[in-house]
């Protein structure tokens, strides 16, 4: 990622008898870091509000209020915790549009749980993309783990289903199901996720326990749309934000956690197995200013 | 792509157009609003800044102000600018007068190079018959190669790979193979990369340098944000290329990268991809695009494609039938596999010029199903030829053996009748007033 304010004090002192011009400045740079419009209104209102009524002249100090404002909005429902019940198998379902990298997303929370000494069975049901069984197959080869997979074109409810029975006979901690890519819009493919998560709780008497958006972080405005929808269709438990090893600046996870609240539970930032973490607001905040 | 870009472009206009004329002030607000959509369809601000004063020259020079039809003017002055910012129609493909024509296609991570490279096949290989022949060079992403090699194997096309060598070798060793036996167009799958990842970054120059590629295309997700013109750039930087292919535009993004990368990097889009399917390949055209921000829909497109599925005769046929009020349900489900080979009943839906308000409400309300075609169809099948030929005649006891045998409800077929009758008052309506009717609904 990169930094979201360059060169304050530069600002600061090109547009010393223009204050409008200053905050005009920041405003750009803060919409050229994906942040919405109005999201990035809010925080600079906010901003002004404290600089002027605590006589703030100083633009380190500015840079600071922009950034309390931004861990602030942030840590909206931090938590960040995945949702692991008492009875096993713990049921996780990963969707997102195409592309955004579900399947390694899904191969490096198999390698997180597994190091943590969690017994993980991986779920091919993204039955539709050429090789994209192939490709989960290769990461259970990998890590030495369990995956159930059909033919192609099969029914991916189908496969939950084998996944899920398979998973309670053998003992299984937790399912990781791989899900095809689609479009928010594409009303068929939405109704077939959730068929995808009524296969689930009817196999385990409750919701999936973790419905994960995989969300590219070099997305603009649309990935506010594609939470909505797929929030819509499924009732998300959280964000896994990948690809934060770009030069984006990941300003849209700030409108999105101003505007609808879901949280980010997870980032990636890299293509290597253990290139994720949980997300922690004040160090993501942190380097968007370092 | 129905968004806040064109619903703001209407409101706008709309109020403008209400007024007569336009003062000063009008233009200012007409700007801001302007700027607005056009930061949250994602256009790089810089480009927008640009984009505006040259909005607000124009719309200065020509006297708008003074003008009667002020809505008509800016209009066209901002339909002009989008166009001009979307940069030159495609060109398409000119191929290499001697030997075969390389193509090398890159990208980031999940860009939709691989789908794009098969697509991209797909359309030489069925607009000019080209025997076309495609070299993977992603040998870091698990199942890469298998991935290409499925997807060509549905389009009959070959695939080259070699386990155990760089993507450099793979590539020239592939070229050499394919000079070989004959293929007119060869085409190079690389692996995605950063744009500042220096060690792919090289990978792929040095790529280049080796096979001397005669066309060169940026692989762009048209959901990218404010990034995208970095990205078009810093590839640029390192390997120049000739054009960008932009996908995921079946997505409602509302593809402000498209606006922002010509303008800054001055190369072409040159093709679109707009669905999954193998067809869902297009050459870009920027009156399409801009007109489609206008909230003017994708008219044209549609219309291209329903000449391609509906012979002219056929259409002259039903047209008579409308005027004479002789629709009946054999022409109505000739219709409606014709609208299937079109597309996704979403799709077509995007393409028409409704104001996006208007679009959202219904789309929400009909659930834009593609099993609801089936449905009719199934309903439709289920009726002897008399019936088809003559709705009319079905009655109670009809309708209960067509429910039967289709699977249905009698309210179902009750209400399919019905919307029948009145489709067929409405079109009669409409053949009366427009006169032409080339469009099958
Ligand atoms: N640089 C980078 N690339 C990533 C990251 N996560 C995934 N990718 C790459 O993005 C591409 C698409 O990932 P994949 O998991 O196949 O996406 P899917 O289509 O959503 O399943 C692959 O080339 C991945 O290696 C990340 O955090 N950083
Ligand atoms: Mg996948």
């Amino acid at each position: 990622m990169q930094k979201l304010i360059r060169n304050i004090n530069y600002l600061w002192n090109k547009f010393k008898n223009d204050n409008r011009l200053f905050w005009d400045e920041l405003e750009e740079q803060m919409i050229a870091g994906d942040i919405s419009i109005d999201t990035t209104a809010m925080i600079l209102d906010e901003v002004k509000k404290n600089a002027y009524s605590e006589n703030i002249n100083d633009p380190e100090r500015i840079e600071t209020l922009i950034k309390s404002e931004i861990i602030k909005i942030l840590e909206i429902n931090k938590n960040t915790e995945l949702n692991i019940p008492h009875e096993p198998p713990a049921v996780f379902l990963i969707v997102g549009v195409n592309g955004t990298g579900k399947t390694s997303s899904v191969a490096k929370l198999a390698s997180m749980f597994k190091k943590d000494g969690k017994k993980v069975l991986l779920s091919a049901a993204d039955t539709y993309r050429a090789a994209a069984v192939e490709q989960l197959q290769h990461y259970a080869e990998k890590l030495n783990l369990d995956i159930v997979y059909h033919q192609k074109f099969s029914d991916p409810g189908a496969v939950v289903y084998d996944s899920i029975e398979k998973a309670k006979a053998k003992g299984i901690d937790i399912v990781l199901i791989d899900t095809a890519g689609r479009m928010q819009t594409s009303h068929n493919l939405m109704e077939e996720l959730k068929k995808i998560k009524k296969v689930i709780s009817g196999r385990i008497n409750r919701d999936a326990d973790e419905i994960l958006l995989v969300i590219d972080s070099t997305t603009g405005q649309n990935a506010k749309k594609q939470v909505e929808l797929f929030n819509k269709s499924l009732n998300l438990t959280g964000i896994i934000l990948t690809k934060t090893d770009s030069t984006s600046k990941g300003g849209i996870v700030i409108t999105i956690k101003n505007d609808l609240k879901v949280p980010v539970k997870l980032i990636t930032s890299g293509e290597k197995l253990d290139d994720m973490s949980y997300f922690d607001a004040v160090k993501f905040t942190d380097l968007l200013f370092s | 792509m129905f968004d806040t870009l064109t619903a703001r472009f209407e409101d706008l206009f709309y109020k403008i157009k209400n007024k007569g004329k336009l003062s000063p002030t009008d233009l200012d607000s007409a700007l801001r609003e302007i700027k607005l959509a056009l930061l949250e369809a994602d256009v790089n601000f810089k480009v927008v800044k640009e984009f505006l004063e040259n909005v607000k020259t124009k719309a200065t020079g020509e006297k708008i102000l003074e003008s009667i039809t002020p809505y008509q003017q800016v209009v066209k002055i901002v339909n002009e600018e989008i166009i001009k910012m979307l940069g030159p129609s495609s060109g398409g493909i000119s191929f290499s007068s001697s030997g075969p024509t390389i193509i090398m296609v890159m990208g980031l991570q999940g860009s939709g190079k691989t789908s794009s490279v098969i697509k991209l096949a797909n359309y030489i290989n069925s607009k000019f018959s080209r025997k076309v022949s495609i070299v993977a060079a992603d040998i870091y992403r698990p199942a890469a190669v298998q991935q290409l090699k499925d997807m060509a194997k549905n389009i009959n096309v070959d695939v080259f790979f070699q386990s155990g060598l760089d993507p450099v070798s793979i590539s020239s060793k592939g070229v050499e193979f394919f000079r070989k036996n004959g293929s007119d167009v060869i085409i190079i799958d690389t692996a995605g990369r950063l744009q500042i990842d220096r060690d792919m970054m090289d990978e792929i120059a040095n790529i280049r340098k080796k096979i001397n590629p005669h066309l060169i295309y940026l692989v762009l997700d048209a959901m990218t944000g404010q990034e995208a013109v970095n990205i078009a750039y810093g590839f640029n930087e390192k390997v120049e290329y000739d054009g960008i292919i932009m996908t995921k535009l079946d997505s409602d993004t509302r593809g402000g990268a498209a606006l922002s990368v010509y303008h800054v990097v001055k190369k072409p889009i040159e093709f679109i991809s707009t669905g999954e399917k193998i067809e869902d390949f297009d050459l870009f055209h920027p009156e399409r695009m801009a007109s489609r921000i206008l909230g003017m829909g994708d008219i044209l497109t549609l219309v291209e494609k329903a000449e391609e599925v509906v012979s002219e005769k056929e259409a002259k046929l039903i047209e008579e039938k409308i005027y004479k009020n002789e629709l009946n349900f054999e022409d109505f489900i000739s219709q409606l596999r014709s609208i299937k080979k079109i597309g996704s009943l979403d799709k077509i839906f995007s393409m028409i010029p409704v104001p996006a308000i208007n679009k959202n409400k219904v789309a929400g309300k009909i659930n834009l199903d593609d099993s609801y075609i089936d449905r009719i169809e199934a309903i439709i099948n289920s009726m002897t030829v008399e019936e088809r030929r003559k709705p009319h005649i079905i009655n109670g006891s009809r309708r209960k053996r067509i429910a039967k045998g289709s699977g249905s409800s009698v309210t179902e077929i009750n209400k399919l009748l019905k919307q029948f009758s009145k489709t067929r008052q409405l079109l009669k309506q409409y053949s009366g007033t427009k006169g032409k009717s080339g469009m099958p609904f």
